[in-house]
């Protein structure tokens, strides 16, 4: 396959190359090559692989390479270094209410809303909360149903009016009902649309209006590609986003678009998905990200110990 | 594929332009055929997700259709580019062809758009007066025997289903017996998102195809693989790890209707050779368009 790893790549790079001393312009040149394929076939934007490889070619010049690494290893370092920084930053922390906390779950089709709606509910109860479910999702088939199995499998409240009240007065009504029953979050699962839809993406902006979110969080499919920046931009125009969820992070994919919707929205990305079952949830970690874009396993624990 | 463009034109086109009108900026800007304008070329496919690969490979045969062709004016690129990219799509072909009796096969990693396309699908070979069956195959998720319920009455379709959490293979079995008893023409199977790392659901998936081709081998089967049209380079480990159970006849492109351009199966052309049949563009019945290489050249740059 095409998808050897960056750090194979800048062994073989760097093979000739076994003096230490500080990186020159022509290594880096040579090195950055290479960084900057890494990270296409990772799927990161070509519009954020440039700005980022500039940031890290400038770094990179006249470092001086560590005792114990090749010029390779120490472009390596650095490399990984911006990318979990740019990354990084901020925890997972959810924000709540001093009463009832809605969270809303946004996103394009088929990315994995509903599933994670069902994650961040059992996540919640195991953190002493109270949460409801809220199938705000009127189009898709069966999607009511969907959710409202979530709920069973897990044992959680789901609030539904079926399909013939708009989504706006779903939300609103399932913040009353939350009062009534006692719950404290409210987790409203939307349907997926597109970016551009915007008719369906004013439905969005009226539900925060009417619920006043204390989160609102774009949950994106890991696998996606370049056109991650669009649909994050999109929507953190929108909806003033304040964080992102991966999902499907248990595939093999390389997942650049994360560091793409890190880069363009600034906002941080909050969990993962890693898998389908309700426990397959996990706070999201931007080192293990930044060298699973890079492809980088072994290599990187090597040159920790330098 | 004209019903698609003329859908553009009407309410997403504007926004969508916006977003993807990069081509046109890159041409217009250009004033000579130089290493620059190849160099922009390369980005403008690269951020179609083609890949970079497969990009430079388009981009030597562009240059080498515009010497063979004496091609001098800027303006003129952008076509010779499309036509690049049409020829190489169309290569081959495929034969893809729905005759009584047919088996197929839906399969693809989670969320893609199988269900939905086979509703898309059982509506079309219907008005086309083809007698469809669907399978409820995928008895994991929730509610998605329900959701093709849905998608069967909507298409008016009969459907073959057994309880949530029953194994899938008996119920692709009991539909072969429905497609020969029934003599219906066309038996189309729901399977589970699974996603090609997963060993023990391809496992399950071969297993399955290895049913219809044992209990039906007088029909035509087909496996077709659905691919999310925003999915990045990761598609093309997809479709080699579902060839590797499946056999692969076929792609489904699906979320055309978006921003994202579906480039990856450029790469999935050249290097497992697996054609695309039908393209997803809505949600709706009848969203769903067979392939044209030239339309497709013409809406991804
Ligand atoms: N492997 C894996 N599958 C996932 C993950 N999260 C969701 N899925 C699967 O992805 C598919 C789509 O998930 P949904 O939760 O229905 O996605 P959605 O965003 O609600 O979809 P729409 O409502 O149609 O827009 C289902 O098959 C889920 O089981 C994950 O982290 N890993
Ligand atoms: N915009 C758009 N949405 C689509 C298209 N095809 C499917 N969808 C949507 O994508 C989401 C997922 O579709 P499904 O048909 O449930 O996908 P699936 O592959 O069966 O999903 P799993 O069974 O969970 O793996 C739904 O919300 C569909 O309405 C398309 O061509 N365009
Ligand atoms: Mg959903
Ligand atoms: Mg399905």
């Amino acid at each position: 396959m095409a998808f050897d790893s960056l750090a194979e790549r800048l062994q073989e790079a760097f093979k000739k190359l076994r003096g230490k001393g500080k990186l020159n312009e022509s290594d880096i040149k040579e090195a950055m090559r290479e960084v900057r394929l890494a990270l296409l076939e990772a799927d990161v934007n070509f519009k954020v692989v440039k700005t980022f490889v500039k940031n890290v070619s400038e770094k990179a010049m006249g470092s001086e390479v560590l005792e114990s690494l090749t010029p390779g290893q120490q472009v390596v370092k650095i490399v990984n270094e911006e990318l979990t920084a740019l990354m990084g930053g901020s925890e997972a922390k959810l924000n709540f209410d001093s009463s009832i906390t809605a969270f809303m779950l946004v996103g394009l089709q088929g990315a994995g809303k509903t599933t994670m709606a069902g994650k961040l509910a059992l996540y919640l109860r195991k953190r002493n909360r109270k949460p409801l479910l809220v199938a705000a999702d009127i189009y898709r088939p069966a999607a009511i149903k969907q959710l409202q199995i979530v709920g069973k499998q897990i044992d959680i409240p789901v609030f539904a009016m079926g399909d013939n009240v708009s989504p706006v007065d779903i939300a609103k009504a399932s913040m009353e009902y939350a009062r009534k029953e006692g719950c404290d979050v409210v987790i409203i699962d939307t349907a997926g649309r597109l970016h551009i839809d915007e008719a369906l993406m004013e439905e969005l902006k009226n539900i925060k209006s009417s619920v006043r979110p204390m989160e609102t969080l774009l949950v994106v499919d890991s696998m996606t590609g370049q056109d991650a920046v669009n649909v994050a931009e999109s929507f953190n125009n929108t909806l003033d986003i304040t964080g992102v969820i991966l999902t499907k992070l248990d595939g093999d994919t390389r997942g650049g678009a994360a560091l793409s919707i890190r880069e363009v929205t600034g906002k941080p990305i909050k969990f993962s998905g890693i898998g389908e079952k309700m426990n397959d949830l996990e706070v999201f970690h931007p080192e293990r990200m930044a060298s699973r874009i890079l492809g980088m396993g072994d290599v990187l624990s090597l040159i920790e110990k330098a | 594929m004209a019903n698609f463009f003329e859908k553009l034109k009407t309410s997403l086109a504007k926004t969508r332009d916006n977003i993807t009108g990069k081509m046109n900026e890159v041409l217009g800007l250009a004033l000579t055929i130089d290493e620059d304008l190849f160099e922009e070329l390369e980005e403008v496919l690269i951020s179609s997700d083609i890949g970079y690969e497969t990009s430079m490979k388009i981009i030597e045969k562009l240059r080498m259709k515009i010497r063979l062709e004496k091609i001098s004016e800027v303006s003129l690129v952008k076509g010779a580019l499309k036509e690049v990219i049409a020829e190489f799509m169309a290569e081959g072909g495929h034969d893809f062809r729905v005759e009584r009796p047919t088996v197929i096969l839906v399969m693809g990693v989670n969320g893609v758009g199988k269900t939905t396309s086979i509703g898309k699908l059982a509506y079309k070979y219907k008005a086309e007066g083809k007698k469809v069956i669907l399978a409820a195959a995928d008895t994991f998720r929730a509610a998605a025997i329900d959701q093709l319920e849905i998608w069967a009455k909507r298409a008016d379709v009969d459907i073959v289903r057994h309880q949530e959490g029953s194994d899938p293979a008996a119920v692709v079995f009991d539909a072969l017996e429905a497609l020969r008893g029934r003599k219906a023409d066309v038996l189309l199977c729901d399977t589970a998102g699974r996603l090609h790392n997963k060993k023990n659901l391809m496992n399950e998936l071969e297993k399955i195809r290895r049913i219809i081709d044992r209990e039906y081998p007088e029909a035509t089967i087909y496996s077709l693989l659905v691919l999310d049209g925003t999915s990045g380079q990761n598609a093309v480990i997809q479709a080699q790890e579902f060839q590797k159970v499946a056999q692969l006849d076929g792609i489904i492109l699906t979320k055309l209707d978006g921003t994202a351009k579906g480039g990856v199966v450029l790469s999935i052309k050249e290097m497992l050779k697996i054609p695309v049949v039908y393209i997803g563009v809505g949600e709706g019945i009848d969203d769903l368009e067979d392939f044209d290489a030239k339309a497709f050249a013409e809406a991804l740059i």
